[in-house]
């Protein structure tokens, strides 16, 4: 049989055999792991059958822990079934791991391994949460590479059915789950002939049955829990031999052979690095090339990992060996060695005591790698190295600067093992200019032929709009083993030009490399313009230069911000990796295959990308004077010295770099750094008209990036403002003599254009124009620099003065949530721009992990900020699975302090007086100015106290900002709000505390690409709901209201912003807990992001999101708490639905079907909206029944 | 009595036939025209730019944020996901399947390719007939009657080079010489002709000052300029002819067939009254055609198309017109 082979990502290889050996799969999205469901989805939805021909079924659930036992209870009812995930997630199913572990049931989890959240939280890989699992009972099955994931998976199911012990199947998350690189695939057939049958049948017959019934799961008691465990002790010790028995069938049927230790190097070999994962594969290249160099080293790999075999151990590693480093990726503080150097030690440890070894080698033990720190040769050779030394260094670190501890080794950074035929390129984009993508194909083209392989791995920044990627290209004549960051590239293409001036983008340029720049310069004029850092390396390297301006070349074409195949195609032109003839054709046959499915149209506007991109291409003839740009700071000089020595420097991308003291200890970090990256990513941004300007405030309610900022000022504050400095009359009544200023931070814009589409000021020439409009930035730029500086010593604004009941008024509050990195037009971030302009000062904030957890607290970008006083935003995310429990925690521990803080001014009344006291006890605190007032008090308060010598009163200072009132806000998206956390939220509703909780309801899990959650409505595609979601979305508000104690607002900013002001001006006064669930829009959505405010206008004029809250002290007034605030439907479901991309796509995947769920969605609008009609109309007097209200 | 006829080749159980609307934009649509007793269905016309439009635009919605963060390659799931033109292809395919009476599928297209391609595609995708609606402004003064006539008989030659099943052609009236070009199109290959196309009649609205592009139905009173030239045409084109414009009751299709057509076409008493319309149309010529006595509908179809008066049809519609003016305005309103 002639081996298939396909270029693919770690993720898809294993997938293909997990789908194929698999009855069910119950999963949630969790990155990097997510790929594995969504491709077991889709491939469901397509019919696409296992090797017993039944397609097999994929079940979401509402968190890890739920699929876990989905995944118990399949198993106990004899489905072979499976799950995918990582990180938290595999946390949360460790309960129910143990239970199957227990019960000896065949199974296998397929992990992307991944980091664990501890001080801070990262979604990239490591061993830790594989490590965490080590008790469970699992076995586990580590695999260093995307061919090895792909046999592993098939090796692993193979096994646990002969062992009836669980695996756990894992892949390095990101670095093997996320490259392509070419592998042989395991046709079906020789799956089939992997799996035995009678085991399968051993596996069902083992399931729970009527027909022969027996109890599983029972509890026992001192007598006999003790030897049940001890029962399952055969079955652990006949694994190891069970896995090494199917990877032998499997080398039989494949010629691919595997070893439970992988050991490579001579067998006299005196130093031995034992490593598990991708770093096996770099110690392994690592270890030839020094053996080319006259050196004895091996590399030992350890693929199964649990039940650990100390017998194949041992054989495996030579006896000549007198020292070994063992390298973990993962951390486990406080622990004497981490746990595969614990492990090992301890085998070569008893091997000596009995004799099975005759000496005990030196074995030191060290950490790489955790979230996927890049672990290259260099760091290899390091470890080598050390055990060299008469002393080596034990705990030892690779690849940080450790100046605290002294763990970490030197290394070189440069050093460049690979052979010369692999050619590497790096590619710098942009997040939408399709710079990914382009290059997926790139090496699915550069790996077609049987004696070509190549390698692809992207590297993002994590902003959801204007990230900056990095696609790291390998391809040559031999199988690419190099699990690592290029570092020495022969061809380096920037696509966005201001990259330049933040990075070291040739750095990684080797002596001679081609440099591709996309340049709005053409090649007469680019030399100047370049930083001259940039223009030495260019000299120095003598690079050859190219430029092409294929952002003019996209929008000449009508591709707009895309620019992937026109660069794509430069780069197989300069590359010359085939002819010129082959590589236009295969691009085109590439595109063809890639856009083919959305449309003849899109096919042949990337052809005619192709077509036009070689001519628009220039090599520059690089002059030898540097005459460029000066690199401008990364931050400005007035920096706190943290942002520049710390946050500039991971902008600047010299994280890696950065020293163990220069980080917090306890993920404790600066917020408002965002003000810092002036990322200029948008083109245009929107430009004032300040005669057209009505200022009402519509604009900057609804940036999300609150980069519009208005003021009000005195005439004469005008003095000294520099030339192209904008003001108009204040055009309100009484205020004479005072200017308006409404100022756009154009170098933190993303472009989006949702202010210029909800400006309702248009001109009376009938031109279109309105009194915001986009226009190109860069003319403006340093004209609006010079604005911005001389906005900011405007005075603010008196917080005292404002009016918060009205848009027009909010808008002169500072919002204390800015620049985030959220997508242009996020739906999210206008309310909470709102809510920090609101309550900033005082507000204390629990976050669900998601998208705004993301883009509020990507290190170094942190948007949520403190006011010139000092006082913000005070920021925390525990998890994704309790928050509502966490910002309850928040709650509780405020009250205990505002307690003490209360009781304790009682005591010392008579010394700071009997009127502050009494003022500071009852102050009313709810307008701006009792907040001001009372702050006054605090001060005074301090200051008296300073004069007592008591414990009291140092006590009482602990815990005097306590008498301010704090507002508490939970806030996260509707995956967390509905699914994940909907228990916690639930519990923390009913308990009438003073919570304020935010959904942020995008009606899909964003922030992993779209999945379905129970927000999702009827008849809208996501992922894992791909055909259509064939249920209503939860109706959380009811559920809330049930409660009858609860404030419950419904909002949607783009229809009603005074209704959602008040809202959330309601719900933060209302004195238990409240719920407020506001309509995002979302790129998930597939709508155009600049019209999303107007979207929203159409979603409560259909009536599916109406606006109402539920007021419960109304009640008390004799009212009816429920007031519906937008009216009747008065469009129809599908004006609103099918501008939505999720919607549109059913009509034509599902025509029949969607035309049903329309019409089921509609007439659930009307229900719905009826039920609200009924509540909103009921006698105040008599509403729901409630224990408050029963007679005295 | 036998209400059958042939239009394109196709035998129709009677002529009533449903033109592209929204209803015929759906497979649902569809399905119901065909329960209501349509006797064949013009299904909603593809605009090949419309078309290349959609397609554009869902590629970029579907690209956005793609690629672009760690955590999301997509924010779709594409897999599942049909082309614009292939889910209209898809709806056809369907629609030719289930409906039990003929599919014909209405083409506007923009550039040469896409006339033939997506005929072809059309074709494939099993549609009986393909009805080609030319529609284009001539905004260009540099162009003459004779090329603009030349460019439609260019596309009928092009699109029936690679296509087999039959073609009619949907032109608009305002030609100088109507009854000519129906020779030129029958001699570039056309089937058939399908007249008229309703005329993009855009208004001013006063308030904004922009043009009002609104499309409002027809009336029987339009029936008027088809019905001449449908009498005038009729005779010598060799093909079918399907009548449309202004058929809201069985009289309309009555007239439609006295002069001459094949089948009379309704789209806008569909969409206001719904499919169930049809029945009201072909009961409404059925009673006609009972109470004067017709078994068939060739026992008066063309009755009055002017195939008797051929060489003095000029002279005599002149005179008609010189009597109508002449007569005063209570004479027309009477």
């Amino acid at each position: 049989m002639t081996p298939v082979t396909v270029t693919m990502d770690g993720n898809t290889a294993v997938a293909h055999v997990a789908y194929r050996v698999n009855e069910i799969c119950a999963i949630y999205p969790i990155t990097p792991s997510s790929g594995m469901a969504e491709l077991a989805d889709a491939w469901s939805a397509e019919g696409l059958k296992n090797i017993w021909g039944e397609v097999p079924s994929v079940q979401e659930m509402q968190a890890e822990g739920g699929a876990a036992g989905c995944v118990h209870g399949a198993l106990q009812s004899g489905a072979l079934t499976t799950t995918f995930t990582a990180s938290q997630g595999l946390m949360l199913m460790l309960p129910n791991m143990y239970k199957i572990a227990g019960e000896l049931t065949s199974t296998v989890f397929h992990v992307a391994a991944r980091a664990l959240a501890a001080g801070t939280s990262s979604i990239f890989g490591d061993h830790q949460d594989i490590m965490a699992t080590r008790a469970t009972g699992f076995a586990l099955l580590g695999a260093s590479s995307v061919q090895e994931g792909h046999d592993l998976a098939l090796i692993a199911q193979a096994a646990t059915l002969a062992a009836r012990v669980p695996f756990i199947h894992f892949t390095d998350g990101f670095r093997t789950s996320h490259e392509y690189n070419k592998l042989t695939l395991i046709p079906d057939e020789q799956i089939r002939a992997m799996i035995d049958e009678t085991l399968v049948w051993d596996h069902r017959a083992r399931a729970l049955s009527p027909e022969r019934p027996f109890i599983r799961g029972t509890w026992q008691n001192p007598d006999t829990y003790f030897q049940t465990r001890e029962a399952v002790n055969p079955y652990y010790a006949k694994t190891p031999g069970i896995v090494a028995a199917a990877m032998d069938r499997f080398a039989g049927l494949t010629g691919r052979r595997y070893e439970l230790f992988r050991y490579d190097g001579p067998n006299d070999a005196e130093r031995v690095v034992v490593c598990m994962g991708s770093g096996a594969e770099v110690v392994r290249e690592t270890a030839r090339w020094l053996n080319a160099k006259g050196e004895k080293v091996g590399a030992l790999q350890v693929l199964l990992y649990r039940p650990f075999s100390a017998e194949h151990f041992l054989a495996a590693l030579p006896e000549s060996v007198r020292a070994v480093a063992v390298l973990d990726r993962t951390k486990e503080p406080g622990s004497p060695m981490e746990p595969l150097h614990a492990d090992i030690v301890g085998v070569l440890a008893d091997a000596v005591a009995t004799g099975r070894r005759k000496l005990m080698p030196r074995v030191i033990g060290g950490r790489y790698g955790l979230s996927s720190k890049d672990f290259h040769p260099g760091m290899a050779k390091a470890a080598f190295d050390e055990l060299k030394k008469p002393d080596p260094k034990n705990g030892f670190t690779l690849g940080i600067i450790d100046d605290v501890s002294g763990t970490s080794l030197d290394y070189d950074a440069a050093l460049d093992i690979e052979p010369e035929n692999t050619v590497r390129c790096l590619f710098y984009g942009l997040g939408a200019d399709g710079t990914v993508g382009a290059n997926k194909n790139s090496v699915k083209i550069l790996s077609e032929g049987p004696d070509q392989y190549a390698q692809a791995y992207f590297d993002y920044d994590s902003h959801k709009s204007g990230a900056e990627t990095a696609s790291h290209l390998r391809f040559g004549p031999r199988p690419i083993a190099a699990p690592y960051l290029i570092r020495h590239a022969s061809f380096v293409a920037c696509h966005k030009f201001s990259f330049l001036f933040k990075r070291d983008i040739l750095g990684p340029a080797r002596p001679g490399a081609t440099f591709l720049l996309n340049s709005p310069h053409g090649p007469e004029k680019v030399w100047a313009e370049l930083p001259r850092p940039v223009q030495k390396q260019i000299i120095d390297k003598k690079l050859r230069f190219f430029v092409i301006d294929a952002s003019e070349v996209a929008l000449r074409i009508g591709l707009g911000p895309r620019l992937n195949t026109i660069l794509q195609t430069c780069f197989f032109h300069l590359a010359h990796v085939l002819p010129p003839d082959v590589a236009i054709a295969q691009i085109k046959r590439f595109i063809k295959k890639t856009y083919e499915s959305k449309g003849e149209a899109v096919v042949k506007l990337n052809f005619a990308a192709v077509d036009a991109a070689v001519d628009a291409l220039h090599e520059v003839a690089v002059p030898a004077d540097l005459n460029g740009v000066a690199l401008p700071p990364i931050v400005r000089p007035d920096a706190p010295a943290f942002v520049r020595e710390v946050t500039a420097e991971i902008m600047a991308g010299r994280g890696d770099l950065i020293p163990v003291s220069l980080m917090p200890a306890d993920g404790t970090f600066p917020g408002g750094t965002t003000q810092y990256e002036k990322r200029n990513i948008a083109v245009e941004v929107p430009i004032w008209d300040p005669g057209l300007c009505i200022q009402c405030g519509q604009c900057g309610i609804v940036c999300p990036h609150a980069v519009i900022r208005a003021k009000t000022y005195p005439n004469r504050a005008l003095d000294g403002a520099p030339g192209g400095f904008k003001s108009a009359p204040v055009n309100a009544r009484g205020y004479p003599e005072s200017r308006f200023t409404l100022q756009f931070y154009v170098e933190d814009c993303t472009g989006c254009g949702v202010c210029v589409e909800n400006c309702p000021a248009y001109s009376p020439a009938g031109d279109g124009k309105r009194a915001i409009n986009m226009g190109e930035k860069f003319p403006i730029l340093v004209q609006e620099r010079e604005s911005i500086a001389f906005f900011e010593k405007l005075p603010s604004p008196d917080r005292e003065r404002v009016n918060f009941a009205n848009i027009r008024g909010v808008q002169f509050l500072e919002p204390l949530f800015e620049f985030s990195g959220a997508c242009g037009g996020c739906g999210e971030t206008p309310y909470l721009k709102l809510i920090s302009q609101l309550f900033g000062d005082r507000m204390q904030v629990a976050n669900a992990t998601g998208c705004s957890a993301i883009y509020a607290a990507n290190t170094p970008a942190h948007p949520w900020r403190a006011n010139a006083d000092g006082r913000g935003v005070a920021w925390a995310n525990s998890l994704f699975e309790d928050n509502a429990e966490f910002g309850l925690g928040y709650r509780l521990a405020i009250d205990a302090q505002t307690r003490a803080a209360r009781a304790l001014l009682e005591g010392v009344k008579p010394a700071v007086g009997v009127d502050l006291v009494k003022a500071l006890l009852e102050s009313r605190q709810q307008s701006e100015s009792d907040f001001f007032a009372q702050r006054a008090r605090i001060v005074t308060l301090k200051e008296k106290l300073a004069a007592i010598q008591s414990q009291e009163a140092r006590r009482l200072e602990t815990v005097a900002d306590f008498l301010v009132r704090r507002s508490v806000w939970i806030v996260g998206g509707d995956g967390w709000a509905y699914d994940i956390d909907s228990g916690g939220l639930d519990h923390v509703l009913a308990q009438g505390r003073d919570v304020n909780v935010l959904v942020l309801d995008t009606e899909v899990y964003s922030n992993t690409g779209g999945q379905s959650s129970k927000a999702t409505p009827l008849g809208a595609s996501a992922k894992f709901a791909s055909a259509g979601k064939r249920t209503p979305r939860k109706d959380l508000a009811l559920q809330a209201i049930s409660y009858g104690n609860v404030y419950v607002a419904q909002i949607a900013l783009g229809a009603n912003a005074e209704q959602a002001l008040i809202a959330l001006r309601e719900a933060e006064a209302y004195p238990g807990a409240s719920l407020v669930l506001a309509y995002c829009q979302c790129i998930a959505h597939g709508i155009d992001m600049r019209t999303g405010m107007k979207q929203q206008a159409r979603a409560v004029a259909s009536g599916y999101w109406p606006l109402f809250r539920f007021d419960p002290t109304m009640r008390s007034q004799g009212l009816n708490p429920f007031r519906l605030d937008s009216p009747r439907p008065r469009l129809p479901l599908r004006d609103y639905i099918y501008r939505e991309l999720r919607y549109e796509t059913l009509t034509r995947s599902h025509p029949e079907s969607a035309a049903e769920m329309l019409r089921q969605a509609q007439a659930a609008v009307l229900e719905n909206y009826r039920i609200y009609e009924d509540l909103a109309a009921r006698d105040g007097g008599r509403f729901l029944p409630h224990w408050e209200d029963a007679p005295k | 009595m036998d209400l059958s006829t042939k239009y394109l080749g196709l035998d129709l159980k009677h002529p009533v036939v449903a033109s592209p609307s929204q209803l015929s934009a759906d497979l649902d649509g569809v399905l119901r025209l065909a329960d209501a007793g349509a006797a064949a269905i013009v299904m909603a016309s593809i605009y090949e730019e419309q078309i290349s439009a959609e397609e554009i635009r869902h590629a970029a919605l579907t690209d956005q944020g793609a690629d672009s963060q760690p955590e999301a390659a997509g924010y779709f799931s594409t897999r599942e996901d049909r082309g614009v033109l292939e889910s209209r292809l898809e709806i056809l395919r369907k629609a030719s399947e289930r409906a039990g009476v003929p599919i014909i599928a209405s083409l506007n297209g923009q550039s040469d390719a896409g006339w033939v391609g997506f005929a072809q595609k059309l074709q494939q995708a099993g549609a009986s007939a393909i009805e080609l609606n030319i529609y284009r402004v001539p905004a260009d003064s540099a162009e003459t009657g004779a090329q603009v006539e030349e460019s439609y008989a260019a596309i009928v030659r092009a699109v029936k080079q690679q296509v087999s099943i039959p073609v009619a052609v949907k032109i608009a009236p305002f030609f100088s010489s109507p009854a000519n070009l129906a020779t030129k199109l029958a001699g570039a290959g056309a089937d058939g002709l399908v007249l008229f196309n309703r005329f993009y009649e855009p208004d001013i609205d006063l308030k904004t000052l922009t043009p009002q592009v609104n499309l409002h139905l027809s009336t029987p009173y339009d029936i008027r300029v088809p019905l001449m030239w449908i009498s005038l045409i009729s005779p010598r084109f060799k093909g079918s002819i399907a009548a449309t414009t202004g058929v809201w009751s069985g009289e309309e299709v009555v007239k439609y067939l006295i002069v001459g057509a094949d089948v009379a076409m309704t789209a806008s008493a569909l969409v206001k009254f719904g499919p169930a319309h049809i029945g009201v149309l072909v009961s409404g010529l059925r009673d006609w055609m009972e109470r004067r006595g017709f078994a068939s509908l060739d026992a008066f179809r063309g009755r009055l198309a002017d195939h008797r008066r051929a060489f003095d049809a000029a002279a005599l519609m002149r005179a008609e017109y010189r009597d109508i003016l002449t007569a005063g305005y209570a004479s027309v309103i009477r």
